[in-house]
């Protein structure tokens, strides 16, 4: 037997570590547990084998089927003791057990014995167990005691119940409906717990009666409800009132304010603190609104307790996301907890105050954050370097002081996500602030002479790559681009010759310094390095002759590869050197996009097809390439738009089928990309048939089978449907997979003569408004507007109804119309009451769109939304409307 | 929405950030390894601070964690991340406070694997499904401990007022006998 378990020996200073469970063993305990099976029960024995096998448990430690339900039945038999300890161990070890329907029917009338008992605390527990391992069909037998003991003058019974009642609402919500009345009456229980649980099962019945939760907050706000927690739920009941209800605005009075403000005076501090949450979260709070609950959070900001000042902070920032002014007033507070011991007090105090701060205030600022950096983890940095981001956004002017320092940062010991984040960060507003251009690269340019991150040290030679050339004086990063060369590794090396390539093609006027430092890499020890260098002299025309390089050779150069990395990695791989040249055509552009399990990479495979592991979705190029090499599609002109592709089947069936909408002027093209997922499987002469009956303006015009889809090697069948030319015609379009299946020997991977043709349904397909229109951003929208002119606006109206949130609408939209939404404008901040969206995008005939949206709503819920259409194209401006109105 | 404050979990660790007895009552950790990493992760971040005299309070993952430390013992509370932090705090006081009357002051990892049937069962009280039973020390010791040590024990094992209680026991059995 291992040690005893209760030991309260005085030797505990001989081992440091002594565990009673050293070296406890699965199956040694198991076979202790039959000390459960003694006709002479040793309570105190079984208690310590109880406890063992929890430890088991609680360590993580898992029971096979067998043995839960041989350890279930041995605990049964501790009933017939006496022993209210054991009893305990005895419920808790039920429960994480916990017992299939057919074992649990064992333990019901014990456990319903002790439901009836005269000892409180059986009462309580067998009701806690019982409620927990029961099923519906039970609970009706049961459901008597329960009303009873919700009532129970036992605080503890009345609380297991309703608790219980709380859990079983999940799944048996007719039952505990009917305990209302029983409910009703706890809630004015004089035990603050059972008040609190009463509470929260009666909303919880009538959650969905608004009118019954209504009555309830109005009937308990006004009388004194007595445990803290309790007046917690009835805060948030209260908050949910206040949201679903129409705001009184003429005479500005919220109901149910006074309520809120009033617990701001409650003794207990968790109360205090959710009615201040719950004023600064209502939706359009009034600056007059707010401040009483400012100045409660301002307290806690210098309470001695972490778990207040981080409370308040927490919520402080929040509030000066929408209401920055009113934050103000505690920035003394805050700026004292930049040197709190607790960092993320620190770190939400110092983002706090960079949302308040204003334009003034922001060199003093930084200049408490530079202390404070030092000593804080990476992860809080990275937050305060996203919160510097955001700032310098807002003031622009104040570029160069939060550009210096966010390169002293970046000179400063930091891990690898730290540094990551300050770099993307310089780059965002190297991209968005003009003026800051040319310190930011350079900033760059300093950093990556001692950058120790190679994924760093290649990404920023890339973008000096971009933005380098394009600036007034694009000589002076030479010379940072050329020391890489000398003293980085390999990759580094290859990523400054392409940027000085880059120079070297873009700025004429460097082209002849840049061949020597091109000429100096033929030299290097890298391969790679030595390539590259080779390739771009040749291309750019290293002979020493100064000409304009031409565009062909900057797209070949520079440009992007129209076939997905993945697949072109495997077909050279595959390729056999030999007297044929690799052809880049011969690689795959179709992307398989469901991985196949693990487990099926085991066997065997076709060989000689390679087959292309998933990969990103491949570009328009990729597509437009593969469509017009099929002839029957050749004289449908130019693709307009390739859709994502859209899965036709569920996760891991025995086909995964999706499919890829093209769109042309007067055709539109489904390419279904078909998987095999069934190794004893061939299948052939694979079509899909498709169901255009209603899609009434379409025509099918042409379908190409696919000869062959061995198993895990996708392929694609296409069907082409004509359809008005220029017409954005929508339809649904029901679909049938239909081929010839062939068996596959397994061992050999010879597939048998004979085959049965077979049908297997795809989901329905749906070609909607957006499919027409192409995501294209624009940099300005503002420039892109006016430049637009007013010729063919169109504007109007539109109520969309309740909504659960102004984004929800905004997305709901943006979706709809499936445009690019530009300047960020697609992420509506928190608690506004209305918002602007700007959109652009092309439209089928490539006539440009821009759409300004702007969102308000109208009472609490009801969404409405102001739609201007700017376009080249009048028809295409109503079209835009016609889309929403329908939408 | 889920309006009734809610815990994910409550774990005791030990100095290593080896479990003592751990509790989840969320769905969110579904795998034994997916716990783990999650008090792995609680441990490494809050090990250096100091949460010994007060409470003390962490985001991550979205989730608020409030924690304090004693001896080599490292309690923790977790919820949502819009839980009201002072409720939190105050299941956690609850349960440290507990454990300190179960274990008689001599509150360590030892004593707290040689009483773990207390802290389990203290566990047991303090939420039931993610719900808060009670919050208030006392209480909640007074109702692991009323009965924990059983009849059978030894007298020499038992406080005084325990051993009234079991001889109270006895004779009330005789009685009904």
């Amino acid at each position: 037997m291992a040690q005893p378990l209760v030991k309260k020996d005085d030797d505990r200073d001989d081992e440091v570590d002594y565990s009673p469970f050293l070296g406890i063993e699965k199956g040694a305990v198991l076979q202790e547990a039959r000390v459960f099976n003694d006709p002479q029960l040793d309570p105190r024995r079984c208690s310590q084998v109880i406890t063992k096998l929890l430890y088991l448990l609680n360590q993580g430690e898992t029971f096979t089927k067998v043995e839960a339900t041989e350890v279930f039945f041995a605990v049964t038999k501790l009933f017939q003791s006496r022993d209210m300890g054991l009893r305990r161990m005895v419920y808790v070890i039920i429960k994480e057990l916990s017992p299939s329907a057919d074992e649990v029917i064992i333990v019901t009338s014990s456990l319903m014995k002790d439901m009836t008992s005269k000892t409180d605390m059986y009462r309580a527990n067998a009701i806690r167990v019982l409620c927990r391992i029961t099923d519906g069909t039970l609970l009706t037998q049961i459901e008597r005691y329960l009303k009873q003991a919700i009532v129970d003058k036992n605080p503890v019974v009345a609380s297991a119940a309703l608790v219980s009642g709380i859990h079983l609402l999940q799944t048996n919500p007719e039952i505990v409906k009917r305990w209302s009345n029983e409910v009703q009456e706890a809630v004015q229980s004089r035990a603050a717990l059972v008040q609190f649980h009463a509470l929260a099962l009666l909303h919880q019945i009538r959650q969905n009666d608004r009118l019954a939760v209504n009555k309830l907050v109005s009937s308990l706000t006004r009388g004194s409800v007595r445990s803290p927690l309790a007046q917690c739920l009835l805060i948030r009941y209260t908050s949910q009132v206040i949201r679903e209800s129409t705001n009184d605005t003429q005479t500005g009075d919220r109901p149910f304010y006074d309520f809120l403000e009033g617990c701001l005076r409650h003794k207990a501090e968790m109360v205090i603190f959710e009615a201040a949450r719950a004023i600064t979260e209502l939706n359009g709070v009034t600056s007059r609104e707010l401040t009483p609950a400012i100045t409660v959070l301002q307290l806690f900001l210098s309470s001695s307790k972490p778990v207040l000042r981080f409370a308040a902070v927490r919520t402080l920032n929040k509030v000066a996301m929408s209401h920055p002014m009113a934050v103000t007033n505690c920035n003394i507070d805050m700026e004292s907890l930049i040197s709190d011991q607790n960092r993320s007090i620190a770190t939400l105090a110092i983002t706090t105050l960079l949302k308040t701060g204003n334009e003034s205030s922001v060199d003093r600022l930084m200049k408490q954050i530079t202390n404070f950096m030092s000593d804080i983890a990476d992860e809080f940095k990275i937050v305060v370097v996203d919160a510097i981001r955001s700032l310098c956004l807002k003031f622009p002017l104040k570029h160069r002081s939060l550009m210096n320092f966010l390169s002293n940062i970046l000179r400063e010991e930091g891990g690898f996500e730290y540094k990551k984040a300050i770099v993307d960060s310089i780059v965002i507003l190297i991209r968005d602030i003009p003026e800051a251009k040319e310190s930011g690269l350079l900033h760059l340019c300093e950093f990556i002479e001692d950058c120790e991150f190679t994924y760093l040290s290649t990404q920023i030679l890339h973008f000096l790559g971009i933005e380098g050339p394009k600036t007034s004086d694009p000589s002076k990063y030479i010379r940072y681009i050329y020391n890489r060369v000398h003293l980085e590794n390999a990759t580094v090396r290859a990523g400054a010759v392409s940027t000085l390539a880059k120079f070297g093609a873009m700025v004429d006027g460097l082209k002849p310094r840049i061949f020597v430092l091109l000429r100096r890499c033929l030299f290097d020890n890298d391969d790679e390095v030595r390539d590259r260098a080779t390739l771009y002299l040749n291309t750019l025309g290293g002979d020493g002759a100064v000409v304009e390089t031409d565009e062909g050779v900057k797209e070949f150069l520079f440009g992007s590869l129209d076939v997905p990395l993945v697949n072109l990695e495997n077909s050279l791989k595959n390729y056999d050197p030999s007297e044929k040249a690799f052809d880049i055509n011969s690689v795959p552009k179709d992307v398989k996009t469901q991985p196949l399990a693990e487990k099926k990479a085991t066997s065997k495979k076709p060989t000689g097809l390679g087959a292309p592991p998933p990969g990103p979705p491949s570009t328009v190029d990729a597509y437009e390439k593969l469509l017009s090499s099929i002839p029957e599609f050749a004289s449908f002109g130019k693709l307009f738009k390739s859709s994502a592709p859209v899965e036709l089947t569920e996760a891991e069936t025995e086909y995964a089928v999706n499919v890829v909408k093209h769109i042309f002027d007067g055709h539109v093209v489904f390419q279904y990309n078909c998987t095999n997922t069934i190794p004893e499987q061939l299948l052939e002469n694979v079509t899909v048939i498709v169901d255009a009956s209603e899609a009434e303006e379409f025509a099918e015009v042409a379908s190409k089978p696919l000869r062959q889809l061995p198993y895990d090697s996708p392929g694609q069948t296409f069907v082409a449907f004509e359809k008005p030319e220029g017409v954005s015609a929508v339809g649904k379009f029901s679909n049938m997979l239909r081929f010839i299946v062939k068996e596959v020997d397994p061992s050999t991977g010879e597939a048998e003569d004979d085959g049965v043709e077979d049908e297997y349904q795809l989901e329905d397909l749906e070609l909607v408004a957006a499919d027409y229109m192409l995501k294209v951003g624009v940099s300005n929208f503002r420039n892109a507007w006016e430049s637009m002119g007013v010729d063919f606006e169109r504007v109007d109206e539109y109520g969309l109804g309740p909504r659960d949130s102004l984004a929800e609408a905004v997305n709901a939209v943006i979706n709809l119309l499936g445009m690019q939404p530009c300047e960020g404008t697609e992420v509506v901040p928190p608690n506004s009451r209305s918002h602007t969206c700007l959109l652009s995008g092309v439209y089928l005939g490539n006539v440009k769109v821009l759409v300004r949206l702007q969102f308000g709503l109208d009472g609490p819920k009801d969404v409405a939304m102001k739609l201007a259409v700017r376009s080249e194209d009048e028809t295409v401006s109503d079209t835009i409307h016609e889309i929403v109105a329908s939408g | 929405m889920e309006l009734c404050p809610l815990i994910k979990n409550i774990l005791l660790l030990d100095s290593e950030g080896k479990r003592i007895a751990v509790k989840y009552y969320s769905d969110d950790w579904p795998t034994n390894s997916a716990k783990e990493a999650f008090e792995k992760a609680v441990f490494a971040k809050t090990q250096k601070t100091n949460a010994r005299t007060d409470a003390e309070i962490t985001m991550f993952d979205n989730y608020v964690v409030v924690y304090k430390f004693v001896q080599d013992l490292h309690f923790f509370v977790t919820g949502g991340e819009n839980e009201n932090e002072i409720i939190l705090a105050a299941v956690l006081q609850g349960f440290f406070d507990a454990v300190g009357l179960l274990l008689r002051g001599t509150v360590d990892k030892k004593e707290a694997l040689e009483n773990l049937d207390l802290i389990l069962l203290c566990l047991d009280e303090i939420v039931d499904g993610g719900i808060i039973l009670e919050t208030d020390a006392n209480v909640i010791a007074g109702k692991v401990a009323s009965h924990s040590m059983d009849a059978g024990a030894p007298l020499s094992e038992q406080t005084i007022t325990q051993a009234l209680a079991t001889a109270r026991e006895h004779l009330t059995r005789s009685l009904l006998k």
